[in-house]
Parts: structure tokens; C-alpha cells; sequence
């Protein structure tokens, strides 16, 4: 048997927030090598709707989304790959039969400006001049100009091609059985047999990150939930902003965007089912249905346009859909960045920018209070 | 006990055949359909208002397709029949479809899915020039609508229908240019003991292939295609293939009509959860299925070209043999005979199917001969030359991940038309067997729908 492969850094996970650690690491100058158990990328991080969206996130979040925005606009020439990241804006509507959540929004944007995020807010004539494409029932919207979207597939194994060009080992197909910590070092197993040796182990993986945190004592209240995605045949690009309804209800909560390619992108309404264990997901019809149903209350004529495919993927939450993100409570060296609840493909790159400062030099700005392991635990 | 439910999704052949067996049995089965009239692609009927002869729409198939049609027919108020209605997901052992009434869901005891075939497609430089078009797509020009793709026709790939269609279209006065053969004549020699598995169906082949010469239509076998001619306000103009002997041959023409035999339609079968195998004699992922045709899916069962291609007598032998076998599996007294002759009228195809393969092999070879300017995917115009570079760039092998990173299969047809192809490109460059590449997983909706067939919230 030959000795286990030592790096600095072991990474377990390889969607956006491992594939991008492993680059930040990289560029401080750690030696890193990112186990993915499938292929990278595949998982949330490259079959989400592709918002890179700021608003609507907790206030005490800002600042982390804010790094990442800063990734965000550099990208292209950061990973030397058109992520096809467009800041052509993010809106979030409400509907007349909800109007106090135009009061909640005003209040948001007020709040929000002491987090660098300007927001505009549009109602009436000025909103149907600027948005004609809007349905009757939209009441207000909020608008923020500095946001936009991009193409999930290609971002996380942009950022492990990335990684990989400065020296990171990148394993796909490679399932890790086995973590433990002997001496000072984290001793990993996958399942091919081979292992791996490093004194720091960061857990980024997603819906499957509980698991590993439960080998080291610390349990999490994990789920997984699986939006409802499709995509429709391309047309003439004009839907420039990323648009979403913001309520209170799972069923009327959708999303939507163009890209230039002309495809509309869509997604929301209810949840399917979803197996971590099998990689798999039940895309429900009747879920597609309903949201097509509800994504013409949002814009109306899209009910001539027609889909062309539907997909989901497997996304993990914690019971305040906040992740654990930090260092582990029980064992030094063990750091998580996971549970991002659906909301994590706009964080990725801050994510893994402030874990690899948090495991270079011990400390990051970042604030990290509201996201830590033991939030959950009694007492 | 309530009678069970069983769904047909397809009627042709296969789909008609097994309506019939179970109205025999005394089962009222669901037959749905995205025609506006049963008979399925080959047996296509002309729409109201048409006034051509069976012997003018099916030639030597008129007895076949009048007697599909004749059997349908007298189903009338024994079957549910649901025309123009695409079956677009399964879940859940419910089938999801859209039609003249709107959204409606189906749940189901027993399904059989009779789903038919498309044409196996090999990109050619300039392939996307309008007035290129499908072998089936220009059978259906003429047999549904009494069009000819062109004036003057090329014809090129190989297999049956390249024959068929191009005498069909000298029998009905359009000028057929040529018909380039990709496969050679030794091929067909070689394969001489399986054909003879079907005679009639290897006499109606030869037969084609005299009315074609008494028409004086040039045939080039062994040829290997280079270009189709065209330009974005014209169309096709041209086609040059290399000949056998290694010249160039360039015909004049202002349509082109290609492919290479057919692949199934198996969306639905992967949708409904059935496991697939790779058949290395096609070089395609198929619907395992056992001689009976049930899936690995229980209560999913499997008939017709849209699990193998055998050609459409097959296709209504195993329509019949998979409606007998749903019975069999409810419990209902089955005749041993019928089922034992359905078998072997399948295996005899089979057989026959191999000689095809052989006879007309797809020339997947050709892949690695395409220049990088080539569109591989025609739907989102992605190159050759993009896909080589994904591959170099990105190190993806496999379908999916290709696909992801490439956009190729990701417009209107998902794949459906490319995907062979590119699978087959992609295991060229990267040096791994086909079946190693994989094959791009099926998604709902398996045509594109609407969003406003949901309806919209009453409010």
C-alpha cells in the first residue's frame, strides 16, 4: 500500500464552495487537494438557477455577498473562463394581494444601504415603463442595478480547472468513506482505497456535509430540498434583470431570467423530492406545472413560450436556512462551509475566498457568529 | 375489481396491434397519440380532404398500412383514444400529457410504450442549409402533404429508407438527382444469410433498387459524404461525396434528404425508469427488455421501433406479443399459440435487423473526419470545433458533462438528432469506446410544451 498523498489541505466536496477554496488556498499558497464524489460541480452548485443576487439575503450577510460580488465582476480574468456572469440587475416583485410586503421591501432597502447595496424602488407607472413585461398583479418591486447572473454549469469547474492550473490536486469520482483525525493530521479514505493526509480538513459538501460533521461529534439538523428548474427555447434576448417574487408561500415563490443565448431560465413553486443517498431527484410534473402556472402571473406572455427541458438538483438546509460555515466547536483543524439553503451560489466565491483567509492566517473580517456549529445544540 | 388501466402511447404498428389484442381480452385500453390519426410514421394517413390511393401513399406496403388502419378503426368505442396528445413525463406511475383538452394526468396499472423511431443522423459540413432535411422528414413531406422537399433530390446515408424514400420520390415525378450510398455493396453481400431471415421484406429492398434504375436515378455506393453546397438565402445547392475509387463527385440539387436507418424514441422509457444496456451492433443505449417486452420497470412494457429497430411487421408482432403479455401478468388466460407465433415473428426480424446493421453499418468512423466548422448541433449551431475544444479544455468525456459544458443537446430536440453523433465524436477524440461516453439523460418535457398548456391561476 502506498502512503497517503499529504497536502496543507484537504477539501471534501467540489461544488462552488470547494472548487473555489481550493483556488483561494492556492493563491495563498497552500497546498490543497479537493475530493469530489462525483464530477465537480455537479450537484447544487451547477444545476441552481444561476442568481447572482444580493437582496432578500439577512442583513448580517451582506458583507460576505458583498465579497463576493467583488469575485463576481473579476471573474472572467480571475479563472481565465467566460462564466457568462451578466450584471444587468436583480428585481424582487411583490403582488397587490400582498401589499405589506412593499412597506417590508422599502424597509429592507433603507437597512441594506448601510451594507453598500443600493436599491431602487419602483412601483406604478415608472415600474410598467421600465418593465412592460410585468403582469398586472405586480404591485412594487425592488431593484438592485449591480446584480445579475450566471451560468452555474460552468463556475465551479471553472474554479477547479483554476485551482488545478496553480498547483491544486483536483479528484473527481472519488467518494470519501472515512475521516479522522490521528495526531495532528486528518487521515481520509475514499472508497478506491486510496487515502489522503493533511492537517487541515474543510467539509464543503452540500447536502452530504452533516455526515462528515457527525463523524467529529457534531450533529446538524441537515435536509435536502430539490427546486423545480426549466428552461425554455431560445428567443430575442430583452429580459435583461434577474426577476423573483418575494412571499411568504412555497407555491407562488418563483423566479426567472434570460440568458443571452435567448433561453429563459426558470424555476420555484414547490419543492421535489430528493434521495442524497442516490444522487437523485424526483422532478415532479405537477410541480412543473404549477410553476408555469405561476410564472405567468409574474409575466404573462411567457405562457406562449415553450420549455424544453426541467432538471433539479439537491440542495442542503439548516432548520434557519443559515449554513455552518467556520471552524469546527469539537475538533481543531476541521472547518465547514455547507447548508447554504438554496442561497449559496452568489456567496461561493466570498465563501471560498473567507475560508481559505480563515485557514491561512487564522482570522478573517467576515463575521461568522451567526453561522456556527453549535448554534443547534441544547443549552 | 375495477378493470386495470392500460396506456398505449403510440399508434402505429405496434401501438394499433396491441389495442387490438387487449379490446379482444375484454380491456378498454388508453391509446394516446400525437398524430391526428393513428398509423403511426410509416402508415402516416393523409390528412381529410386527400384523395390518394393506398397504392399511391404505401406502394408495396398498402395491404400492411390499410389493414393497420382498417384494425384501428373498428376499435372505435372499445379504446380510449386520445389523438394530438403528447405524453410528455412519467412519474410516479402516472403518465402526464398535453392535448386538445388541455393538461391532464393518467395514472396507470400497465403501459406500454409504443413510442417509434427518428432518423439516425451523420452531420455533413453545410447540413444545416435549408432544404437539408431527415429521410423520414421528406417521407412525410410526400406522404402526408403530397410535397417534395425540392425540385431535384438528393438522397444520402444509407439503409432502407434511403432507398424507399428516393424510389417513392421518383414514383411520384419529383426528380431524384442521385442516391449516395455510404455503405458498400460488399456490406450488403455479407449480410445476404441474416436478410433472408424476412424474404418478402429483403424482395421489397430489391425491388426498390430495380424501379430506381429503370427511373435512371444514379447510385453510388461506398461514396463518402464531403459537403453539402448552400448559402443562408438559397439553401442547398449542391451535395460532393468522394466515390469509392477516392474522386470527387459533385451533383447539383436544391434539397438533400439523409440518414442512417433509424434510432427509437426512448425518452419516455428512461423517464418511466426503465434500466438501458448498450448494444454494440447499433452503438446505442436500448430499453432492456425481456423477449416478452417487459421492461425492468414492472408494469412498463415495451413494443416497435421505440425499443429496437425491426422494421414495422415486427413492430405489429410485438405490439401484439406485449399486449398478451400484460394480460398474461394481470391474469388473464392468454393463448400460448398467439404469443408463441408473436415470438417468433420477432425473433425472424431480429435476425433480419442484424443483416441491416451489417448490410448498412453506421458509419460512425466518420465523426473524426469532420472539419472543425461543421455544426454538430444544429438546434444551438454549436461546431465540431466547439465540442473538440470543450473536450481539450475541459477534459470532459462524457456525454452529460459535454453537454453541459458545450450547450450540444441542449436546444429544441435535446439530442435527439445529435446526440448519437457527438457521443461517437467525443469517444474519437478522447480515445474511449462509445458506450464509455455514456448517453445524455432524458428530461421532461419530451417534446417542447408550452408553459401556457399549465393554465394560468384563477384570480
Amino acid at each position: 500500500m502506498t502512503a497517503p498523498a499529504s497536502s496543507d489541505v484537504i477539501i471534501v466536496g467540489g461544488g462552488i464552495m470547494g472548487s473555489s477554496a481550493a483556488f483561494f488556498l492556492r493563491r495563498r499558497g497552500l497546498s490543497v487537494t479537493l475530493l469530489e464524489s462525483d464530477l465537480i460541480g455537479r450537484q447544487a452548485s451547477g444545476t441552481n438557477f444561476g442568481n447572482v443576487r444580493r437582496q432578500g439575503r439577512p442583513l448580517y450577510q451582506l458583507a460576505l455577498a458583498n465579497r463576493a460580488i467583488a469575485i463576481w465582476r473579476e471573474a472572467e480574468a480571475l479563472l481565465d473562463c467566460d462564466v457568462e456572469y451578466r450584471q444587468f440587475g436583480h428585481m424582487r416583485v411583490c403582488y397587490r394581494t400582498r401589499p405589506e410586503l412593499a412597506a417590508t421591501m422599502e424597509q429592507y432597502a433603507a437597512d441594506a444601504r448601510q451594507s453598500d447595496l443600493d436599491l431602487e424602488m419602483l412601483s406604478g407607472n415608472m415600474l410598467r415603463t421600465r418593465f412592460p413585461f410585468l403582469g398586472e398583479e405586480v404591485l412594487a418591486a425592488s431593484y438592485s442595478p449591480l446584480c445579475g447572473h450566471a451560468n452555474p454549469r460552468l463556475v465551479s469547474p471553472a474554479f477547479a480547472r483554476a485551482a488545478q492550473r496553480l498547483g491544486a490536486m483536483v479528484h473527481e469520482r472519488c467518494a470519501v468513506t472515512e475521516t479522522a483525525k490521528m495526531g495532528d493530521d486528518f487521515v481520509v479514505a475514499a472508497a478506491d482505497g486510496r487515502q489522503f493526509r493533511a492537517p487541515v480538513l474543510l467539509i464543503t459538501a452540500g447536502a452530504w456535509g452533516d455526515r462528515f460533521a457527525a463523524a467529529f461529534g457534531e450533529p446538524l439538523p441537515l435536509t435536502s430540498r430539490a427546486p423545480n428548474m426549466c428552461v425554455t427555447e431560445p428567443l430575442p434576448y430583452a429580459l435583461r434583470p434577474s426577476v423573483g417574487v418575494v412571499t411568504p408561500d412555497t407555491e407562488e415563490s418563483v423566479y426567472i431570467r434570460q440568458v443571452e443565448r435567448g433561453n429563459l431560465v426558470m424555476g420555484g413553486s414547490f419543492y421535489n423530492p430528493s434521495y442524497p443517498d442516490r444522487y437523485r431527484v424526483d422532478v415532479r410534473p405537477e410541480n412543473s406545472l404549477s410553476l408555469w402556472r405561476q410564472i405567468q402571473r409574474l409575466i404573462p406572455a411567457v405562457g406562449r413560450v415553450s420549455v424544453i427541458r426541467t432538471w433539479s438538483g439537491i440542495e442542503g438546509y439548516l432548520p434557519d436556512s443559515a449554513p455552518v460555515m467556520g471552524p469546527s466547536m469539537t475538533t481543531s483543524g476541521l472547518y465547514y462551509a455547507f447548508g447554504f439553503a438554496g442561497a449559496g451560489f452568489q456567496l461561493g466565491p466570498g465563501v471560498g475566498d473567507t475560508m481559505a483567509e480563515l485557514i491561512a492566517t487564522g482570522r478573517t473580517d467576515i463575521d461568522l457568529a451567526p453561522y456556527r456549529a453549535d448554534r443547534f445544540s441544547a443549552g | 375489481m375495477a378493470d386495470p388501466v392500460v396506456a398505449i402511447i403510440g399508434a402505429g404498428p405496434a401501438g394499433v396491434r396491441a389495442a387490438a389484442a387487449l379490446v379482444a381480452a375484454g380491456v378498454r385500453p388508453v391509446v394516446i397519440d400525437e398524430a391526428m390519426r393513428a398509423g403511426g410514421q410509416i402508415y402516416r394517413r393523409q390528412p381529410d380532404g386527400f384523395t390518394r390511393s393506398y397504392t399511391d401513399l404505401y406502394g408495396s406496403e398498402a395491404d400492411r398500412a390499410k389493414a393497420v388502419h382498417d384494425c384501428f378503426d373498428a376499435l372505435h368505442g372499445h379504446v380510449d383514444y386520445r389523438p394530438q396528445t403528447l405524453a410528455w413525463n412519467i412519474s410516479d406511475r402516472r403518465i402526464f400529457t398535453a392535448g386538445p383538452d388541455g393538461q391532464q394526468v393518467l395514472p396507470f396499472d400497465a403501459l406500454l410504450l409504443c413510442t417509434g423511431a427518428t432518423d439516425r443522423l451523420m452531420p455533413v459540413s453545410g447540413w444545416h442549409w435549408a432544404g437539408c432535411y431527415s429521410l423520414g422528414g421528406a417521407q412525410i413531406a410526400l406522404k402526408a402533404q403530397a410535397c417534395a422537399i425540392g425540385r431535384r433530390t438528393v438522397f444520402m446515408g444509407s439503409g432502407p429508407l434511403l432507398y424507399l424514400v428516393a424510389a417513392q420520390y421518383a414514383k411520384a415525378g419529383a426528380e431524384v438527382a442521385a442516391v449516395l450510398d455510404t455503405s458498400s455493396m460488399s456490406a450488403s453481400v455479407a449480410a445476404l444469410p441474416r436478410l433472408l431471415a424476412q424474404p418478402a421484406t429483403l424482395r421489397v429492398g430489391v425491388g426498390l433498387l430495380r424501379d430506381l434504375r429503370r427511373a435512371g436515378v444514379p447510385i453510388h455506393r461506398g461514396i463518402t459524404p464531403v459537403e453539402i453546397h448552400g448559402d443562408a438565402d438559397r439553401g442547398v445547392s449542391g451535395v460532393t461525396v468522394r466515390t469509392s475509387r477516392g474522386d470527387a463527385l459533385t451533383i447539383d440539387c436544391d434539397a438533400a434528404a439523409m440518414g442512417h436507418h433509424l434510432r427509437p424514441e426512448t425518452q419516455l422509457a428512461e423517464l418511466a425508469g426503465c434500466d438501458f444496456a448498450f448494444d454494440a451492433m447499433v452503438r446505442q443505449w436500448l430499453p432492456v427488455r425481456d423477449a416478452d417486452g417487459r421492461s425492468s420497470q414492472p408494469g412498463v412494457y415495451l413494443a416497435g421501433d421505440g425499443a429496437r429497430i425491426l422494421g414495422a411487421v415486427a413492430a405489429e408482432a410485438a405490439g401484439e406479443l406485449a399486449a398478451l403479455t400484460i394480460l398474461a401478468d394481470r391474469g388473464y388466460r392468454v393463448s400460448d399459440t398467439a404469443r408463441q407465433d408473436a415470438r417468433q415473428a420477432v425473433a425472424r426480424a431480429r435476425r433480419f435487423a442484424e443483416g441491416l446493421a451489417r448490410a448498412y453499418p453506421w458509419p460512425h468512423e466518420q465523426t473524426s473526419a469532420l472539419g472543425d466548422a461543421t455544426i454538430l448541433c444544429r438546434c444551438e449551431a454549436i461546431t465540431v470545433g466547439d465540442l473538440r475544444r470543450t473536450i481539450a479544455e475541459t477534459g470532459a468525456e462524457e456525454a452529460n458533462r459535454a453537454k453541459a459544458f458545450s450547450r450540444i443537446g441542449m436546444g429544441r430536440c435535446q439530442g435527439r438528432y445529435c446526440g448519437l453523433a457527438a457521443a461517437e465524436l467525443i469517444a474519437g477524440a478522447v480515445g474511449t469506446p462509445v458506450e464509455a461516453v455514456g448517453r445524455l439523460r432524458a428530461a421532461a418535457p419530451v417534446k417542447p410544451i408550452a408553459i401556457g398548456s399549465a393554465g394560468r391561476c384563477d384570480r
